[in-house]
């Protein structure tokens, strides 16, 4: 029954014949495409600045330049920029991780100039006022003292500490409360001139235009952007591996519940080991209601209200983490079930059904995750982020289906070590 | 309109909505029961709530396990949600795999088992839900507002319900509940995505038709006593941070109101679903200086409810002088009208939010069932020329009507200083 009106099913996924890719000669790479069901346009993207180019003593730096982008350029003020969008319906924004710079927007389709007009200015003449960086370091201090207090933030940047050592992705790229407040305005200065620029960036654009329209407005605001000293980013250290199991707590008083991480090491998202291990995570903690971790400490011993795992792949190496959020005097008996969980996928690996059933959701889930202007631009960003061939998605079912049971077992035995875990907690108490 | 909705009554009562979009290969059905925390006396609160996680417990035809694994393993995403006035329960699946969702939710609409043991273990779970609410300094002022706020009025409580309810509701009060309130009659079945009208609804009527008929469940008819005068609340807590919250009495999503109170909040706090930074309240406050953050909601409820906005000080301000500033923002509304041209603003700022929410299946099917609630579909169709008919001397009334310190709270959370 409900007979599909669709004509091409796949239409919905990106192919190499409906993406439309383009390279301006400054080196900024577009892509675009279509989808006319709605009169609206998304756009996102990034540039390589990221937390990597920080000092220890500057954390927070990157964060705090791409967050001024908007609030001051040559020709508008904070309030100006804001008026253009809000007045438009129209949202733009910038967010600074390790790597990258992202940025992402969306208008009515009327308003992508003023959209693109807005990101170029933002990104080449921004003018980092003194009042308005004020301001916002404010809203940044407050934004730690709130983190300081939120048992699942802190356990998470206890984690990571823990996980990366003096690695890059070991330090928190909203920084903290002494590197924000040493931060000036030569620095944010600076650090724009310096790590900002067209090579490297890539803009995706979805919705009612046709691409070639899309790239000539990229291209109009965008093309002559120069800057001959954009430095390269610094390559990756090594990492230390953990020798044994680390746990370490993070007392927060007065609170009623603590959050725990617990977890190791993972693929990046470039390496061969990434789907079986992705399809393992599902079995582990994502798949129905949170996996074997939801079943073991939400369903079977209604510890917890959320007890799942998740896979952080990225361009460096990726974390597997198992995370729950259970009374504090529950947190022993929560860690001893997830390290049975643990050792359990380790040994037997999943089971044959099992494996079917993840398969089945990641491939039936698809056209969800594509169905907005914004999943198929994340969609398409990824694919040309981690080079993944813009027929990746053409070719998604036969590469999750060609995933078998002792593919799982080696990467869960490859990565997970149960003697090697790092354990972090935060919460009342002494853990 | 285009894609119009196919609305049809079942002999049992219970309302159909359908509504074929043929963008992308998907359908998503949305069943919605006239049951929230409006609905619970003091004793049961929070029920509501449970009753929605029993709801994933299982039926003899779909037992937990199975129930769960089916939908996902078709790549489904579902879940369920309680609101003051209203539970719904989701999925939304590729197209051709949309019966099993059909089946299911007419399965459980009468089917639940509701065993001893089921509820033991989802009772620490939502106990644990609730302690990870009041993590949240937000939370724990929120509350103590609401709870100020409806003295008589079931909205006294919050959906989670009341820790000592939690720890005392039993078996049967759950089952009671479900059996009340999960009747057809009680329920409105939404589907929006790709599918032929007639086949479907011959497939809902197979299906649902045959659930009996239940008796309408009566109300707790308590309305809220007018204030008499602005009363003030603190509470004290770990942190650093000061709040603070400010609510005023609002009415019914149906009064003949409700629009101009919309654009007012338009102006007051930013479009929702957009950023904020040129609203009249970021201006005044977080642009001086005054608070680092301001923000402001109210929600479309049967009965009046509340139009809050919190302001987050910055360690060196006091509260009473961002309380000031607000206040004068709200005078200024209420002494002149506003520019006709910001509520062209404001008209245009909903419809981009429209044009953006047209993209997504769910969200389509989920305005048809949510406006069911408490009022009907052409709530939805007709919001955006009802905001545009509204008039800066009807900004300006409502200002002055519902803007009364005199029946307003004023709540701050005071950080204890401890915590980190």
């Amino acid at each position: 029954m409900a007979a599909s009106k669709m004509k091409h099913v796949n239409s919905s996924m990106p192919s190499p014949e409906d993406v439309y890719q383009a390279s301006l000669s400054n080196g900024i790479t577009v892509l675009a495409r279509s989808n006319f069901n709605s009169p609206s346009v998304n756009m996102g993207g990034y540039l390589p600045a990221g937390a990597l180019f920080e000092s220890d003593e500057k954390l927070g730096l990157a964060d705090f330049a791409s967050s001024m982008f908007m609030r001051g350029t040559q020709k508008r003020s904070f309030d100006s920029i804001y008026n253009e969008l809000e007045t438009t319906g129209a949202s733009l924004g910038f967010d600074s991780g390790v790597h990258n710079t992202n940025f992402g927007g969306r208008a009515l389709v009327e308003d992508l100039p003023l959209l693109l007009k807005l990101l170029a200015e933002s990104l080449i003449t921004p003018t980092f006022p003194a009042d308005e960086m004020e301001r916002l370091r404010a809203q940044m201090l407050t934004g730690l003292a709130l983190r300081a207090q939120d048992t699942s933030d802190m356990a998470d940047l206890l984690f990571e500490q823990m996980l990366y050592g003096d690695h890059p992705y070991g330090r928190p790229t909203d920084g903290y409360v002494e590197t924000i407040r040493s931060i000036t305005r030569n620095d944010l200065e600076t650090f724009h001139r310096l790590h900002y620029g067209p090579r490297g960036m890539v803009v995706v654009i979805v919705g009612a235009i046709q691409p070639k329209k899309a790239v000539e407005a990229v291209e109009k605001f965008l093309g002559g952007w120069q800057v001959p000293g954009q430095l390269e980013a610094p390559p990756l250290p090594t990492l230390k591996p953990v020798r044994k199991t680390l746990k370490r707590h993070h007392a927060i008083a007065g609170k009623s519940q603590s959050d725990l991480v617990v977890g190791m090491l993972g693929p990046n998202r470039k390496n061969s080991d990434y789907m079986a291990a992705s399809l393992g995570n599902s079995v582990l903690g994502q798949f129905g209601m949170m996996g074997r971790i939801g079943d073991s400490v939400r369903e079977k011993s209604g510890l917890a209200y959320y007890a799942y795992s998740s896979l952080h792949a990225g361009i460096g190496p990726g974390s597997w983490e198992v995370i729950a959020g259970v009374n504090p005097s529950n947190v022993r008996k929560a860690l001893g079930l997830i390290e049975k969980e643990l050792r359990r996928f380790v040994k037997n690996g999943v089971t044959k059904e099992e494996l079917a059933d993840s398969q089945a959701n990641f491939v039936g889930r698809l056209p969800l995750s594509l169905e907005s202007n914004g999943g198929m631009v994340s969609a398409i960003l990824n694919i040309h982020r981690y080079n993944l061939g813009m027929d990746y998605y053409q070719r998604y079912e036969s590469t999750v289906r060609s995933v078998k049971r002792e593919h799982v077992v080696e990467v869960a035995r490859k990565y997970i070590d149960p003697e090697k875990l790092v354990i972090a907690t935060a919460g009342p108490g002494k853990g | 309109m285009k894609n119009p909705v196919t609305q049809v009554t079942l002999k049992n009562g219970m309302k159909v909505m359908l509504k074929e979009i043929h963008t992308a290969p998907i359908i998503s059905s949305w069943v919605w029961y006239k049951v929230g925390s409006r609905d619970e006396a003091t004793g049961k609160t929070g029920i509501s709530h449970w009753t929605e996680h029993m709801m994933f417990k299982g039926t003899k035809k779909f037992p937990a396990n199975i129930l769960d694994r089916s939908i996902s393993r078709e790549g489904g995403r579902w879940n369920a949600a309680t609101s003051r006035d209203s539970t719904r329960y989701y999925e939304t699946m590729p197209a051709h795999k949309i019966d099993l969702a059909l089946r299911l939710e007419a399965d459980r609409m009468t089917n639940s088992i509701f065993t001893e043991k089921e509820v033991a273990s989802e009772r620490t779970v939502i106990i644990s839900e609730r302690e990870g609410h009041e993590n949240e300094p937000m939370f724990l002022l929120g509350e103590a507002m609401q709870n100020a706020a409806f003295r008589v009025h079931p909205y006294h409580h919050e959906i989670i319900g009341d820790m000592a309810d939690l720890r005392s509701i039993t078996r049967d009060d759950l089952y009671t509940h479900y059996r009340t309130f999960y009747v057809p009659n009680n329920a409105v079945l939404a589907i929006a995505g790709d599918f032929e009208t007639k086949v479907m609804l011959q497939r809902v009527r197979e299906l649902f038709e045959r659930i009996p008929k239940g008796e309408m469940p009566s109300r707790l008819i308590r309305p809220e006593p007018e204030r008499k005068g602005e009363l003030r609340l603190t509470v004290e807590g770990p942190g650093e941070t000061t709040f603070t919250q400010i609510a005023y009495p609002f009415p019914s999503a149906t009064h003949p109101d409700y629009f101009a109170l919309q654009v007012l909040e338009s102006l007051l706090n930013g479009a929702s679903g957009l950023s904020y930074k040129t609203c009249r309240l970021y201006r005044a406050l977080v642009d001086k200086g005054h608070t680092v953050d301001v923000s402001g909601w109210s929600e479309s409820t049967i009965d009046p409810f509340l139009y809050r906005v919190t302001m987050i000080h910055p360690p060196d301000r006091k509260p009473e002088e961002a309380l000031t500033v607000f206040d004068d923002e709200i005078k200024k509304l209420q002494d002149k009208p506003v520019p006709a041209v910001e509520i062209a603003r404001a008209v245009k700022q909903a419809r981009a939010v429209f044009a953006y929410g047209s993209e997504n299946i769910t969200h389509q099917a989920f305005w048809m069932g949510y406006t069911s609630m408490f009022s009907g579909y052409s709530w939805y169709t007709t919001y955006l020329n009802k905001l545009a008919k509204v008039t800066p001397k009807d900004v300006q009334r409502v200002a002055q009507t519902y803007f009364q310190s005199s029946k307003r709270l004023v709540g701050t959370y005071i950080p204890n200083g401890k915590g980190a």
